[in-house]
């Protein structure tokens, strides 16, 4: 396949000495001032207090980390929430070796994973430290490490990452989705999923 | 009322590259829909209605572009749509489309995905700071990257298998004169040795970013009968979505991919899916999506489809099932524009016009894209006969 | 053509949602139409949406927003970048298929975090337009400006529209700017960018609106009077200042002719103007006459949700139609500067 000639462009004569403009800078810039929803003012209230809210499906009682307000497989609000621990598992992660934009106090390489909260029943994202990368698994006990208190403010930024526990391990099969799966009974266990 | 035939029977690119600083957003688009249109052996009046797709609007630091760039695609006077899904969305705006025509509305449609990332930041366009959550977004690798170490893990494939995908799909661009990427002196090993930027995802396994537009026109029964070229018709379409996160989610094979595809080939009437497919256009931006696409759309049994990788059977030279063959998304991958492509090069492979990349003998072709969390799917099947 | 009708509509809308997010927005629309149809998610053939990702501030807004559907098990889904009027096109063309029987379509706009007025500015030509930076209402104003000192439109008239809309508004629980419906009062309104007064120009608001679409008899199982769509066209026009004609909504022309608008006669109909001057101008190009209610609820001037405004005219039409205050509606959106590109639908009532 050859590609079709360009079309050649003849310019009028008073314009074909001037220099072509090659590209031009139009910085844009715009704010938004967001306020927080119900939902989410009650999970960064409880950040405050080091504490983890999670949302629970008025349809079968799964319960959400962090909680958005909304069970997404019913389209249903989750109004109730309920206290979660701190230490949960390791569904699957990533080693990055790239620096992330806003985040220059990352060191290099990090990890980010998936963190399951004991009694969650989704994942969500958070960094793991306190662990050489190449020991980081799939499985692994992890616990929250969180800012000293004369520092924690009303923001999901008070846990720090994420730090081995020294529990052992879940096995891969019972680890992240997988682990809801295998639950004999799990809430809203879809076989087709 | 019954639905109408839809056939391809026009395709035009653009040449795909890191920066296109030779044309306006508008001239880009012009590009790739002046030579889909001399394709089909049309002009502009000959359009009824466009529908454009594209990914996220900070891309380029348009909103709703398409409002800019009506003169630049002949619409005045005429009806355009604007799609966005996504990473699927040059897949679902051919899809659009299709239906336009498949619901007797137009007879002749162009449709058309681009990207210009060089125009903005696509790395800020994706970084935008989110209110309420903590910022450790490392981009489209970083999502990715965890769903593929648990198909690593489950499906025991060798550790070379995406590997093997990169170097292919990059030999097979070197065929196509539109692709991105032409590495010329690759060798395996140099993709092998290439740095881990997302691990268990390398450098060498990763798509690149660039700009470039892609166009189909689409016609109705009666303008594929009267093309003086092949034309390739639709024998299948199919577009399904799921919610990101939920309990028990499958991220490695998604219910959504799989009932996409089981209503696809069930509307071109295929049972046997390896054997009565002869080509493939998958969406695969990162290297190890290929073995587990396979996987999902039914191509292999699952925990297999690194077996078709590794025997070659994907490969353009010799394999059954030659995946990619224009290099895919590993190659070239202006966003807006990734699933139309796979959808065009899908065509041009039913028309036997895919030049040094053509596979001999193509009767029948799938064009696959994703986008979102792995949530969103739009595919197609196209033939040489009417369905 | 299929016949396909609106079977549901619901919409929410005020200044601002401070405390929801899009999705909760949406929650209780959602459940308002499964209610009134008696169809779940699962019954639903297609679905599609319409919103923007500027408006919202961030790239695949969209995604987060599926949530509030129920999409799982998966479902045949598709989103426009663009104002939900044209979501529902995209659904009643799917419709017209004949594959499926049903389709929900929503969008949603919640500008309250930002500067709407300057965020629609990067909607503009990207290389000679929008870094000169020409705010939503200077665009407006320009081409009041034109229309008045060339005499399309007066000073009264404009104030007539605006007392319009704070009169019916004042019916309308979706209202946001309603009451106070005099000459004086408006007269008073200050004046934002010359020749357009606050009360030219349409209130801001956040919500959302959601439509359900349903063919042949389900429309009648689930629906004692179905808005019956008769007509349903778009159309763009050029988007170069130099290159169209400010002084008529051509495109509107082109797509009410289409849609078959003048065919018979139009009891109410709903216009997306966010400007005064640019509702009479749809007016004009629509051929409405005196015997045609104009906005009932207000128009897009008592509420305007950014990328819902169109999609609540057919909402407001189609209500209207299915409770019987009407025979015949025409319903229109809008999208781009100087009302670039519009869409009609005219609806019927059995």
């Amino acid at each position: 396949m050859s590609e079709p000639s360009q079309v050649e462009i003849e310019l009028p004569a008073e314009i074909r000495d001037v220099e072509p403009v090659q590209s031009i800078r139009t910085p844009i810039r715009m704010t938004y001032d967001y306020i927080p929803s119900s939902s989410a003012i009650a999970s960064l209230n409880a950040y405050a207090e080091k504490r983890i809210l999670g949302g629970v499906s008025p349809i079968d009682g799964a319960v959400f980390v962090p909680p958005r307000g909304v069970d997404p497989r019913h389209g249903v609000a989750t109004t109730e929430t309920v206290d979660l621990p701190d230490t949960g598992h390791i569904g699957s992660f990533c080693v990055t070796r790239l620096p992330i934009p806003g985040r220059e106090d990352l060191e290099i390489p990090y990890v980010s994973a998936w963190i399951f909260l004991d009694g969650a029943d989704v994942g969500f994202l958070g960094l793991v430290s306190g662990v050489d990368t190449s020991e980081v698994h799939i499985g692994m006990r992890v616990k929250a490490l969180w800012k000293p208190d004369d520092e924690l403010g009303r923001t999901a930024e008070n846990i720090v990452s994420w730090i081995p526990s020294g529990e052992p391990s879940l096995p891969f099969e019972e680890a992240g989705v997988r682990g809801y799966r295998k639950r004999s009974g799990a809430k809203g266990s879809d076989p087709l999923a | 009322m019954s639905k109408n035939n839809c056939a391809v029977v026009g395709v035009g690119q653009t040449k795909y590259q890191t920066t296109r600083g030779d044309v306006s957003m508008a001239g880009l688009v012009r590009e790739a829909a002046y030579r889909a249109l001399e394709d089909a052996e049309m002009s502009w009046s000959d359009i009824d209605a466009v529908v454009i797709g594209k990914a996220p609007d900070f891309f380029e630091g348009v909103m709703m572009p398409e409002i800019y760039l009506a003169e630049a695609l002949g619409c005045a006077g005429k009806p355009i749509l604007r799609v966005h899904t996504a990473g699927s969305v040059g897949g679902s705006t051919a899809l659009v489309a299709t239906s336009l025509i498949q619901a007797g509305i137009h007879e002749r449609v162009l449709t058309l995905g681009f990207e210009k990332q060089s125009e903005s930041n696509a790395t800020w366009a994706l970084s935008l700071p989110q209110p309420f959550s903590v910022s450790i977004n490392a981009g489209a690798g970083g999502y990715f990257s965890p769903i593929i170490r648990q198909y690593m893990i489950e499906s025991a494939a060798p550790e070379l298998i995406g590997c093997m995908v990169a170097f292919k799909d990059r030999q097979h661009a070197l065929r196509n004169p539109y692709a991105h990427l032409h590495q010329h002196d690759l060798t395996f090993d140099q993709v092998v040795e290439a740095p881990m930027l997302w691990e268990p995802i390398r450098y060498s396994e990763t798509c690149p970013s660039s700009d470039g537009a892609c166009a189909m026109v689409l016609g109705s029964e009666s303008v594929g009968d009267a093309s003086s070229k092949p034309v390739a018709w639709v024998q299948g379409t199919s577009m399904r979505s799921e919610a990101n996160t939920f309990p028990g989610r499958n991220e490695v094979n998604p219910r959504a991919s799989r009932e996409c595809a089981d209503d696809v080939f069930s509307q071109a009437g295929i049972t046997d899916r390896r054997r009565e497919i002869d080509v493939v256009e998958m969406y695969v931006p990162f290297s190890w999506y290929e073995p587990m696409w396979l996987e999902s759309l039914g191509f292999a049994e699952i925990g297999e489809g690194w077996k078709m990788v590794e025997e070659g059977a994907t490969h353009i030279d010799g394999g059954d099932l030659p995946v990619n063959c224009s290099g895919g998304v590993l190659s070239t991958n202006p966003i807006g524009a990734s699933g139309m492509i796979r959808f065009a090069e899908a065509a041009l492979q039913v028309r036997q016009m895919a030049g040094e990349h053509q596979v001999d003998g193509v009767q029948r072709s799938l064009g696959h894209a994703y986008g979102g969390g792995a949530q969103y799917f739009a595919m197609w099947i196209l033939g040489d006969t009417k369905p | 053509m299929r016949d396909v009708a609106i079977v549901a509509a619901g919409q929410r809308q005020q200044a601002a949602f401070t405390d929801e997010t899009e999705v909760q927005i949406l929650l209780p629309i959602f459940e308002q139409v499964r209610n009134d149809t008696g169809l779940e998610q699962s019954d639903i053939g297609f679905t599609c949406s319409g919103s923007s990702d500027f408006l919202a501030g961030s790239a695949f807004s969209f995604v987060g927003t599926l949530e509030g559907v129920g999409a799982y098990p998966p479902i045949c889904e598709s989103h426009v970048e663009m104002d939900g009027a044209w979501a529902l096109y995209e659904a009643w063309v799917k419709l017209q298929i004949g594959e499926i029987d049903t389709a929900l379509v929503y969008s949603y706009g919640k500008s309250s975090p930002g500067s709407l007025r300057d965020v629609l500015s990067t909607q503009l030509d990207p290389y000679y337009l929008a870094p000169l930076w020409p705010d939503a209402f200077a665009l407006g104003a320009l081409q009041a400006r034109m229309m008045l000192e060339q005499d399309i439109v007066s000073r009264d008239r404009l104030t007539e529209i605006a007392v319009r809309s704070r009169d019916h508004a004042s019916s309308s629980p979706h209202a946001v700017r309603k009451g106070d419906a005099t000459t004086d009062f408006v007269e008073a309104s200050p004046v934002i960018a010359d020749p357009l007064r606050a009360d030219d120009c349409a209130a801001g608001a956040d919500g959302g609106c959601v439509i359900i679409l349903a063919a042949g008899d389900i429309a009648k199982n689930v629906c004692d009077r179905p808005a019956w769509i008769r007509g349903i066209e778009h159309r763009t026009d050029a988007h170069s200042l130099a290159g169209r004609d400010l002084l008529s909504a051509q495109s509107a022309a082109l797509a009410a002719n289409a849609a078959g608008v003048g065919d018979d006669k139009i009891d109410i109909a709903e216009l997306h103007g966010p400007f005064t001057h640019q509702e009479h101008l749809l007016e004009t190009a629509l051929g409405i006459t005196d015997e045609t209610i104009v906005n009932p609820s207000g128009g897009a001037l008592a509420g305007h949700t950014m990328m819902a405004a169109g999609l609540m005219r057919i909402a407001e039409a189609a209500t209207r139609v299915s409770a019987g205050a009407g025979d015949r509606a025409v319903a229109h959106a809008t999208s781009g500067p100087w009302l670039q590109q519009n869409l009609v639908c005219v609806m019927e009532g059995d």
